[in-house]
């Protein structure tokens, strides 16, 4: 049997939502646990911790990443960002607004997930076809809502995202 | 003028909080609480015969390392069978932590608590169980042929046996013209909500009070569970469902073993303890549902009219029965659809398995129905070549029949009686979205492309909003504030919004005031639960009487300030006034300060309601005898029978020719759930619905092998659909409202996922021009059946018929 050095602890500083924080972990700790439980961030969701359904998916430097395939030493140094980082309840952001608006949601639970996902791509495709879409959350799971009303969201976050650019508006 | 809320597609209240990462779930609870992992069993049959915890007891971090013989009192015996049912011969449950012996890998067995969960793992790993095997009995025929057993005292693992007969079958079956027998299986698949079960037990030892948060669809239920198991007093437990990601069913289920243990050691270690469910225990120890083999038999006239119908099934209940045979009893009666059998005779039995344990999962029995009555409906169509949509209008109750008594006992004990529904219309409905008419035009161009295409139908009718009731409180607070609280829990569907919609209607007061209490057992101490889409008829219904109490009381104490007749009075946005004389008004926060004569001036509306301070009748108590302070209302809705929702989906269908891979081309939806509180919900229900059909019609399954180890047991391996692969979904609707309730509504939750794997058949086995009688079927299965049809020379394998002149 393995044996574990349960005495070994290493730091890690990195940024989350634009925050520094810097923390002692074991090498171990997913980078999903050390969001939820060390930093108490409960927006990143855990739906299999083993990579498929994408509820955990944060922004490490801007690109989507299952953060339960993740150390969090492994994050030494990046920028993450999760859902809570991408608006608040009075100045939503333009994904977070699409979902509400499209019906995007029911549970919420896979939401974050799929919120990261998709501020990440219609940054790479500011104009995406209805077939862009779906392909563009086809790597995350959701059982409540059959995808229809998230594929409309990604239409309409990627609207209000160029709408907020012609005005001159702030894109997150 | 305050907009009607009722029937329009207002946003929903709970969104802004679960967007942005502001959620509550139960394991977003509890950072400082222990953590429970528990050693579950490998094996699908053995007895314990020695369990060592030495290796887990040093490991640091480790709390408590708990096994069956520390369970004290109730916790210790085996788990309550929560729906007894005549028909149940032999009803086995399971123990908390298992004792003796295991009946399916996932059985807990041993619960260890630590510091956090990735010790409470480590600690968990080396614990060493010693067994001696047992055979294990998986798959339905194994356990139908009896030579093994899952329990020594279930003979010939049967659970539950029960029969039931609406007329005369044998005579009517012998007098057809045709019969069809049909062979059908139906795997299993699984609820899968997207957040796993969790429990969260907080113990006051100061207060002597248990604080249970679990991600249940029926915290009432959990909360007199664990009274019980742990000698509390009711009051001085409270459970309360948070933020809930996904139930379908698998949630309603209670206790779960850890509902009773998590608590358990919460008070034992006078700490806060806390479980969160990983996806591989949810997949081993959590329930699943569907599996039934299935032989029907019909009689029918040369028109294609039913004379007789005998159906036999065999339901796989897995290792434990803790929820009865609600599942088998919902198949048995909702298999009727919108038809007329004339004569029906249904007999089942409830089976056991070295797998784990069966309870509804959205549908609830009603998917396996749908799919034996409607490949039935296809059979006689093919048999008779006539249309089978043609065929189904025939059959049809007519809505002038309406209500109509099938005869049988519905789950509830209560009878089959549909309350309403118009079944040509929604036919009518679906063949125009569908384009029904035009598709053998379709189907030919295609054929001569080299293409396979086919289309699929499924018709269904959907007991719904079953009691024994609901509880609404309305509570109106000195600011304006309208607080309700229902029992129910919710999982997504949207209750906090429904709910106010239908208050703010009553009350006459904007949305934004109103806030939605659910599933809180300290709000709303009775209550059923969330399942059979019970949600909007049964708490809809309970909201708004209590609505309609306030209003009452509201207008009553406002009559008396403005010395005007109630008759005389409207309430908008708030303010009571006068019909045509606007300024003699009040505010309804003025009125929740008047109706309480303690009137301590904390706030606005309390200094306003003084100017209606009159003179008081010194005879007379402060409080009327036969009334109450404050400005609140309460009231049950308890209906005599179910409501009942229906629909009819149809579906094209392309195989490929050389690689037998299926793809749904159109996929559309009539369905009739009485009036809709918010269309927008509605139509994501059905969305929804819809996609947990297609995963259990093309995708999912629980591959055990023989020794009953389930070998996809994660999201790598059970199939779920993606985006990728759930198709658009074209709706339309039907509006007949429930004349059982005040709202007419009938409920939604569940009516997208039933006739999917029926209608997805249908399509398939029209494209091939053979029969399918097993599903789910994936590509590899439907190429072996074109092999198979090939050599037989396309004649079908698993459907034996007679006619009058073969007989």
């Amino acid at each position: 049997m393995t044996t574990i050095d349960e005495t070994l602890r290493v730091p890690v500083t990195l940024t989350v939502n634009g925050v520094a924080h810097t923390r002692t972990v074991e090498p171990r700790r997913l980078l999903s646990d050390f969001l939820r439980h060390d930093l108490r961030l409960t927006g990143t969701h855990v739906g299999c911790e083993h990579g498929v359904c994408g509820a955990c998916t944060v922004l490490v430097d801007g690109d989507p990443m299952r953060s339960c395939l993740m150390f969090a030493v492994s994050a030494q140094g990046h920028e993450i960002t999760t859902t809570e980082g991408l608006g608040t309840q009075e100045d939503m952001g333009p994904v977070q607004q699409a979902f509400v608006e499209c019906h995007g949601l029911q549970c919420g639970f896979c939401t974050p997930g799929f919120i990261t996902t998709i501020t990440a791509f219609i940054e790479e495709n500011p104009d995406p076809t209805e077939a862009e879409a779906r392909e563009a959350i086809s790597g995350n799971l959701c059982r409540c809502t059959g995808y229809q009303n998230i594929c409309k969201a990604v239409l309409r976050a990627a609207e209000i995202r160029r709408q907020g650019a012609t005005e001159g508006g702030d894109v997150p | 003028m305050t907009t009607r809320q009722f029937g329009a597609p207002v946003k929903r209240k709970e969104d802004p909080r679960l967007v942005t990462g502001n959620g509550r779930y139960v394991d977003d609870l509890g950072h400082d609480a222990w953590e429970a992992a528990f050693v579950r069993s490998p094996h699908a049959h053995a007895r314990i015969v020695d369990i060592d915890v030495d290796g887990a007891v040093d490991v640091d971090g480790v709390i408590a390392v708990f096994t069956h013989e520390d369970l004290d009192g109730p916790a210790g015996d085996r788990l309550p069978l929560l729906i007894p049912h005549p028909s149940i011969e032999a009803g086995r449950t399971g123990y908390a932590l298992a004792k003796d012996e295991v009946n399916h890998v996932g059985e807990a067995i041993v619960m260890v608590v630590a510091r956090d969960r990735y010790i409470a793992e480590d600690a968990a790993q080396r614990i060493v169980v010693t067994y001696e095997f047992l055979t294990p009995v998986v798959g339905i025929a194994t356990s139908r042929d009896g030579s093994d057993l899952v329990h020594d005292d279930a003979p010939g693992n049967v659970a539950a046996h029960l029969l039931q007969e609406v007329g005369n079958v044998e005579p009517a079956m012998a007098a057809a013209p045709h019969t069809l027998t049909l062979d059908l299986e139906i795997e299993r698949s699984a609820c899968m909500p997207m957040e796993g079960k969790g429990v969260h037990a907080h113990w006051d030892s100061d207060e002597q009070r248990m604080r249970i948060h679990s991600s249940t669809q029926t915290s009432t239920g959990v909360r007199a569970a664990v009274a019980a198991k742990l000698e509390l007093p009711l009051a001085q437990v409270e459970c309360i469902a948070p933020d809930v990601g996904g139930g379908f069913g698998v949630k309603i289920m209670h206790p779960w073993p850890e509902e009773v243990l998590v608590p358990w050691a919460a008070r034992r270690l006078d700490h806060d303890v806390k479980w969160t469910e990983d996806r591989r225990e949810h997949f081993t120890s959590s329930a699943h549902e569907r599996g039934q083999l299935q032989k029907v038999t019909v009689g029918f006239d040369d028109d294609g009219r039913l004379l007789a119908l005998d159906v036999k099934f065999w339901h796989d209940n897995g290792a434990y029965l803790p929820y009865g045979v609600i599942v088998p009893i919902i198949t048995a009666t909702q298999l009727l659809g919108p038809y007329k059998p004339q004569n029906y005779r249904v007999e089942f039995w409830s089976m056991y398995t070295n797998t784990v344990l069966v309870t509804p999962y959205r549908g609830a029995g009603r998917p396996q129905g749908c799919y034996a009555m409607e490949r039935t409906m296809d059979a006689i169509a093919a048999e008779l070549g006539i249309d089978r949509a043609e065929v189904r209008s025939r059959n049809f109750i007519q809505p002038e029949e309406m209500p109509y008594d099938q005869g049988l006992l519905f789950q509830d004990g209560r009878p089959l009686k549909y309350d309403s529904g118009d079944f040509p219309a929604s036919l009518a409905k679906l063949k125009a979205l569908v384009g029904w008419d035009d598709f053998a035009a379709y189907k030919k161009e295609a054929e001569a492309q080299g293409r396979k295409v086919g289309l699929g139908i499924g018709c269904y009718v959907e007991g719904t909003g079953v009691g024994p009731y609901e509880g609404g409180h309305v509570h109106v607070e000195t600011s304006g504030r309208v607080n309700v609280a229902t029992g129910l829990t919710t999982q997504g569907q949207g209750h906090q919004t429904i709910l106010a919609q239908i208050v703010a209607d009553e009350l006459g007061v904007s949305i934004d005031d109103v806030h939605v209490t659910t599933g809180d057992t300290r709000r709303m101490p009775y209550a059923v639960g969330t399942f059979a889409s019970r949600g909007a008829v049964m708490s809809g219904n309970a909201v708004a009487l209590a609505a309609r109490a306030v209003r009452a009381k509201a207008l009553r104490i406002a009559a008396d300030a403005l010395e005007v007749s109630e008759d005389d009075l409207q309430i908008e946005d708030g303010t009571i006034s006068v019909k045509g004389a606007p300024n003699a008004s009040i505010a309804l926060s003025t009125v929740a300060v008047m109706s309480n004569p303690l009137r301590y001036a904390f706030d606005e509306s309390a200094k306003a309601a003084t100017q209606f301070a009159g003179a008081f009748d010194p005879d007379k108590p402060p409080v009327a005898d036969d009334d109450e302070p404050g400005l609140e209302g309460k009231d049950f809705y308890s209906p005599t029978q179910a409501t009942f929702a229906n629909g009819m989906h149809a579906a094209i269908v392309e195989t490929d020719p050389v690689t037998a891979e299926i793809r749904i081309l159109r996929y559309c939806v009539i369905h009739d759930c009485g009036t809709v509180v918010n269309p927008m919900i509605v139509e994501g229900q059905v969305h929804g619905g819809v996609a947990q059909g297609i995963g259990g019609a093309l995708y999912e399954r629980m591959v055990y092998d023989e020794s009953g180890q389930l070998l996809n047991a994660s999201f790598m391996d059970f199939l779920m659909p993606y985006a990728s692969e759930v198709p658009h979904i074209e709706t339309d609707h039907l509006e007949t409202p429930s004349p059982l309730n005040p709202l007419g509504i009938k409920g939604a939750g569940e009516a997208g996922t039933i006739p999917v794997t029926a209608v997805i058949a249908s399509a398939i086995e029209d494209a091939e021009g053979f029969p399918i009688r097993s599903m789910p079927i994936s590509p590899t299965e439907l190429w072996d059946l074109r092999r198979q049809h090939a050599h037989a020379g396309a004649s079908p394998t698993s459907q034996t018929s007679t006619t009058e002149e073969s007989a």
